[in-house]
C-alpha cells in the first residue's frame, strides 16, 4: 500500500495515508475496510458523534423472549446456588461429577445453538443474562462453558457449512462431546500470525495431515472437537507462488493422532482445564475445513471477537457478588466505635466499586444488544469492553479484599479465590495490552482514510470545495478551542446535560490530538506504542462516557426505580473520565516533558535488558 | 395399566426466601415486585406425578392454577418439569385475593370430573395462607378417597398405598381410585426444570378459562379483617424464687 504526502499550498501539510502495508501482519489483516462504519468507538477518532449504536439505549427483546429469558434464569441461579460447589472445584482442580453432568442436564452446553440441532436457541442478549449468573458464582465453570460454546465450536456456528452444523452441533449442545479452541503455540500467543503448526492437503485432495502443538488449551484434556488453526500452502493461480496462510480445521480427537498433556496447575481458574494439545499425523477430511482454505486467521479472529461480549457480561456478574460481599462486611463490621461504611475512604471505595460494575455492565448489554440488531462492526466496542471488564473486576475484587482487611485474605470468605480467577482475563483471548492496540490502530486507519480522503480532494479543490471547506472549518475551530458544534443534547436526557457537554469536549480533545498525531507520524505511528497506548485509554474513557449517558438517559426518560442513583453513577463517571483524557491529551499535545518521558522509558528498558535486571545497586553499594 | 390420568393442582405464592412486609393498610402483605414461585409443596406434587408418568403408571398429568394471568408462569414450570397439559382457571386479582380452600376445591372437583382424571395431586398446604384445606375439601366434594401428608405413592393394581406421615408416626392407607393424595415434604425431592425442557414446554398448551365457565361458585362467606405482623418479642425477666415469681406475676396482672 503506498503513502503520499501533500502539501496544501496554504497552512497545513494533509496527508495522505493507509496503514495496510507496513503494520503488524496480524493487525492488519484484522482491521476493517475503513468505509461506512457505524461504530461509535470508530467515529470517535474522527471527531464524529455516530450515535446509531449508542442512542438510544438499545433494548432488542421482543415479549416473548423477554418472558422466555425470564423462566430461564430462575433454574440457572438455583443450580448455582445449590448444586455448584466452586471452592470444592477449586480445591479439586476440576468440577465435581455430578456439577458436570448437573450442567449438561441444565443444558448450559448449548445455549447459542440453534433448537432445532438441540440447542436452547438463545440470542446474544439473553446469552449475557445467563453468563452473568454464572460469573456472579464460579468463574472455574464460566471458562469451562465459554471456552466450549463461546470460542470452542463458535466456529462451526458463525462459519460451519450445513453438513458440518448438522454433524457437530447436536453432539456439543448436550455436552455429549465438549469442545476446544486451538490456536496459541509455544512460540506464537499475542502474535497468532506466527503459528507454525501445519496442514499439507494430501495429492488426492481428500484430506489434510495435521502436525503441531497447541498450548494452554482450555478444555483440552476433555475436548473431543477441537477447532484447529494450521498454516496451509496456498498457490496463488496468477502467478503459481506458494504461500503459507492460516486455514481453520474441525478436529475430532476420534481422527487419531491427538493427544493431549497433564491438566496445567494454575493461579485460577483451577476447575477449568488446561492443558497442551498435540496433533500428530492427524488425518483431517476435507470438508472439516473451517470456512475458507487461507481465510484462517479471519476465522479466528471473528471468532474471538463474537464471544467477548460474553466475558463482559460475566465479569458484570462477578462485581455484583464481590460488591455484595463487601457491602455485607462493612455493614457489619465496626471499628473506632462506627459501622465502617460510614468512614470516607470505605465510601469512596464502594462507589468506584460501584461504578466500575454499573460501566461494564451497560457496555455488555450495549454490545450484545447492537449484535442481536445486526450491527457487524463492533470489533472495536467488543474490545474496549473485553479490556476495560477485566481491569475493572481486578480491581473491584482486589478492593473487596482491602475493604474485608485480614478476612479478605483468608481462604474462607472465597473472595482470595475470585480474585486468582480474575486475573487471567486480562490476559487470554487477546491481552489487554494488544487489543489496546488494536483499538487504538482501527481507529487511526479510519481516521487516516478520510485523511487521504481530503488529499485527494485537494488535488482538486474546485471540485471539492464543500469538503474542504467543512473539514477546515472544522479543523480551524479546534485549533483555536472552538466547539466543533457537535452536540449530544438531542439524545442525552436533560438531567444529564452537563455531562453530555463533558464527552463532547472530551472527543473534541481526543479527535484534534489524533488528527495532529496522525499528520506526524503518517504510517509511522504504527510503532509508536506509548502514544498508541495513551490514544486507546482516552478512547475507552470517552467510549464509556457514552455508554453510562445512554444508559442513565434511558433510565430517567422511562422512570426506571434506580434512575436517580444511576444518574450519580454516570455524573460521577463522566467527571472523573473527562478530566483524565483532558490532562492525558494535554500532556500528548503540549506537554514538553512528554517525549522526554518517552525516550527515558525506551533507555531505562534498554538498560535493563542489557544488565538482565536491575541497573542499580542498592544505597549501601552492594 | 397406564390408563391413568393425574390432574395436579399448583399455587403460585410468595418466594419462601423473602422477607414478607405487612401492607401498611393491613389488608395484607405486600405482593407487587416480589419474587414468587410454585409452592414447594406443589412441587413435590408436581414431581409424583412426572415419576408416575416415568414409571408408565400414569399417562397424562394436567398441571391446574387457579388466580391472576401471572398463574402461567406456575403451570409453565409444572409443565417444564413434565406435565403434559395446563389449566388457568383465570380469577381477576381482586377476586383471587378473597379466594380459598373451598372456592379451589370446588374448581378442582369440577375440573376432575371434566377431565374424568383418576389421580388428583396437590401439595398438603400453601407456604402463604398455611391453610391445609383444600386436598381434603376437594376429596369430599368428589366423595372421594382421600391420602394427605404422602409420604410415599405406590399402585398396587387398581388401588392406591399412600404412607402418610402423622403425629403418631406412619399411617399406611390403601385407597380405592379414583382419589386425592396430598404431598407431603418426604415424598420426593423435585427435579431442577433444565433449559431444554422449558424450551419444550413452551410448546405445551394451556388452556384458559373461567371459574363461571364451569358453573363454580366463586362467593366466599369468609372476610379478611386485617393482617398484622405478629408481636414483636420482648425480653423475658429473670427472677430469684417462688416469691418473686409470684409477686412479679402479681404486678402484671396475670394473677
Amino acid at each position: 500500500m503506498l503513502v503520499a504526502a501533500h502539501r496544501a499550498k496554504p497552512t497545513k501539510a494533509l496527508v495522505s495515508l493507509q496503514l495496510g502495508g507496513c503494520m503488524p501482519g496480524q493487525l492488519s489483516e484484522t482491521l476493517l475496510p475503513a468505509q461506512e462504519s457505524k461504530s461509535f468507538a470508530v467515529g470517535m477518532f474522527k471527531g464524529q458523534l455516530i450515535t446509531d449504536q449508542v442512542f438510544p439505549y438499545p433494548s432488542v427483546l421482543n415479549e416473548e423472549q423477554t418472558q422466555f429469558l425470564r423462566e430461564l434464569v430462575g433454574p440457572v441461579a438455583r443450580f448455582f446456588e445449590e448444586v455448584n460447589d466452586p471452592a470444592k472445584n477449586d480445591t479439586l482442580e476440576r468440577l465435581e461429577e455430578t456439577t458436570l453432568q448437573g450442567l449438561k442436564d441444565l443444558g448450559a452446553f448449548g445455549l447459542q445453538v440453534p433448537s432445532e440441532l438441540g440447542g436452547v436457541g438463545l440470542g446474544n442478549t439473553q446469552y449475557a443474562r445467563l453468563a452473568e449468573i454464572v460469573g456472579m458464582h464460579d468463574l472455574g465453570v464460566s471458562v469451562t462453558l465459554g471456552a466450549h460454546q463461546s470460542i470452542g465450536f463458535k466456529g462451526i456456528l458463525l462459519f460451519g457449512t450445513k453438513a458440518q452444523k448438522e454433524k457437530y452441533l447436536p453432539k456439543v449442545a448436550s455436552g455429549e462431546a465438549l469442545a476446544a479452541f486451538c490456536l496459541t503455540e509455544p512460540s506464537s500467543g499475542s502474535d497468532a500470525a506466527s503459528i507454525r503448526s501445519s496442514a499439507v492437503p494430501s495429492p488426492c485432495g481428500k484430506y489434510y495431515t495435521l502436525n503441531g502443538s497447541k498450548i494452554w488449551i482450555s478444555n483440552g484434556g476433555l475436548a473431543d472437537i477441537f477447532t484447529v488453526f494450521a498454516k496451509t500452502p496456498i498457490t496463488d493461480a496468477a502467478t503459481g507462488a506458494v504461500k503459507e496462510k492460516i486455514t481453520a480445521f474441525v478436529v475430532e480427537r476420534s481422527f487419531g493422532g491427538v493427544t493431549h498433556g497433564p491438566p496445567e496447575k494454575k493461579m485460577g481458574i483451577k476447575a477449568s482445564n488446561t492443558a497442551e494439545v498435540h496433533f500428530d499425523g492427524v488425518r483431517v477430511p476435507a470438508e472439516n475445513v473451517l470456512g475458507e482454505v487461507g481465510a484462517g486467521f479471519k476465522v479466528a479472529v471473528h471468532i474471538l471477537n463474537n464471544g467477548r461480549f460474553g466475558m463482559a457480561a460475566t465479569l458484570a456478574g462477578t462485581m455484583k457478588a464481590i460488591i455484595a460481599k463487601a457491602v455485607d462486611y462493612a455493614t457489619n463490621r465496626t471499628q473506632f466505635g462506627d459501622k465502617i461504611h460510614n468512614f470516607g475512604l470505605i465510601q469512596e471505595k464502594l462507589a468506584r466499586m460501584a461504578m466500575l460494575q454499573y460501566v461494564t455492565e451497560s457496555m455488555a448489554y450495549m454490545l450484545s444488544a447492537n449484535m442481536d440488531r445486526g450491527y457487524t462492526d463492533f470489533q472495536v466496542e467488543a474490545a474496549i469492553s473485553k479490556i476495560f471488564g477485566s481491569e475493572a473486576a481486578w480491581k473491584v475484587t482486589d478492593e473487596c479484599i482491602q475493604i474485608m482487611g485480614g478476612m479478605g485474605f483468608m481462604k474462607e470468605p472465597g473472595v482470595e479465590r475470585v480474585l486468582r480467577d480474575i486475573r487471567i482475563f486480562r490476559i487470554f483471548e487477546g491481552t489487554n495490552d494488544i487489543l489496546r492496540l488494536f483499538v487504538a490502530l482501527q481507529g487511526c486507519t479510519n481516521k487516516g482514510k478520510e485523511l487521504s480522503e481530503l488529499g485527494t480532494a485537494l488535488k482538486n479543490p474546485l471540485g471539492n470545495a464543500g469538503l474542504l471547506l467543512t473539514q477546515a472549518g472544522k479543523q480551524l475551530r479546534r485549533q483555536v478551542g472552538l466547539s466543533s458544534g457537535l452536540s449530544l443534547g438531542e439524545v442525552v436526557h436533560p438531567e444529564l446535560s452537563r455531562s453530555g457537554k463533558l464527552a463532547v469536549t472530551a472527543l473534541e480533545q481526543f479527535a484534534s490530538v489524533v488528527e495532529a498525531k496522525l499528520i506526524k507520524h503518517k504510517k509511522g505511528i504504527v510503532n509508536e506504542q506509548f502514544l498508541l497506548q495513551r490514544l486507546a485509554d482516552g478512547a475507552i474513557d470517552l467510549y464509556t462516557m457514552v455508554v453510562v449517558l445512554s444508559r442513565a438517559s434511558r433510565s430517567l426518560s422511562e422512570g426506571h426505580p434506580a434512575a436517580q442513583h444511576e444518574k450519580m453513577l454516570c455524573d460521577s463517571w463522566c467527571i472523573e473520565a473527562a478530566a483524565r483524557i483532558r490532562e492525558t491529551m494535554a500532556a500528548l499535545q503540549s506537554d514538553p516533558h512528554q517525549q522526554e518521558l518517552f525516550r527515558n522509558f525506551k533507555s531505562i528498558s534498554k538498560a535493563l535488558v542489557e544488565r538482565g535486571g536491575i541497573v542499580t545497586t542498592n544505597p549501601l553499594g552492594f | 395399566m397406564a390408563e391413568l390420568r393425574a390432574l395436579v393442582a399448583v399455587k403460585r405464592v410468595i418466594d419462601f426466601a423473602v422477607k414478607i412486609r405487612v401492607k401498611p393498610d393491613k389488608t395484607g402483605v405486600v405482593t407487587d415486585g416480589v419474587k414468587h414461585s410454585m409452592n414447594p409443596f406443589c412441587e413435590i406434587a408436581v414431581e409424583e406425578a412426572v415419576r408416575l408418568k416415568e414409571k408408565k403408571l400414569v399417562k397424562e398429568i394436567i398441571a391446574v392454577s387457579c388466580g391472576p394471568v401471572q398463574c402461567q408462569e406456575t403451570i409453565r414450570t409444572a409443565l417444564a418439569m413434565g406435565a403434559d397439559r395446563g389449566i388457568h382457571v383465570e380469577v381477576p386479582a381482586a377476586e383471587a385475593e378473597r379466594m380459598g380452600p373451598l372456592q379451589v376445591a370446588r374448581v378442582l372437583a369440577k375440573l376432575a370430573e371434566r377431565e374424568k382424571v383418576d389421580l388428583v395431586l396437590l401439595g398438603k398446604q400453601a407456604i402463604d395462607d398455611d391453610c391445609n384445606q383444600t386436598g381434603q375439601m376437594t376429596a369430599g366434594l368428589l366423595d372421594w378417597p382421600q391420602g394427605t401428608f404422602a409420604s410415599q405413592v405406590t399402585l398396587e393394581g387398581d388401588k392406591l398405598k399412600v404412607e402418610r406421615e402423622i403425629d403418631g408416626g406412619l399411617e399406611t392407607l390403601r385407597l380405592k381410585l379414583p382419589a386425592v393424595v396430598t404431598a407431603d415434604l418426604r415424598l420426593n425431592e423435585p427435579r431442577y426444570a433444565t433449559l431444554p425442557n422449558i424450551m419444550k414446554a413452551k410448546k405445551k398448551k394451556v388452556e384458559v378459562i373461567k371459574a363461571g365457565d364451569l358453573g363454580v361458585d366463586m362467593s366466599s362467606k369468609l372476610t379478611v379483617v386485617s393482617v398484622e405482623d405478629p408481636p414483636q418479642r420482648v425480653a423475658g425477666v429473670k427472677v430469684e424464687n417462688t416469691e418473686d415469681l409470684v409477686a412479679k406475676l402479681k404486678e402484671i396482672g396475670r394473677i
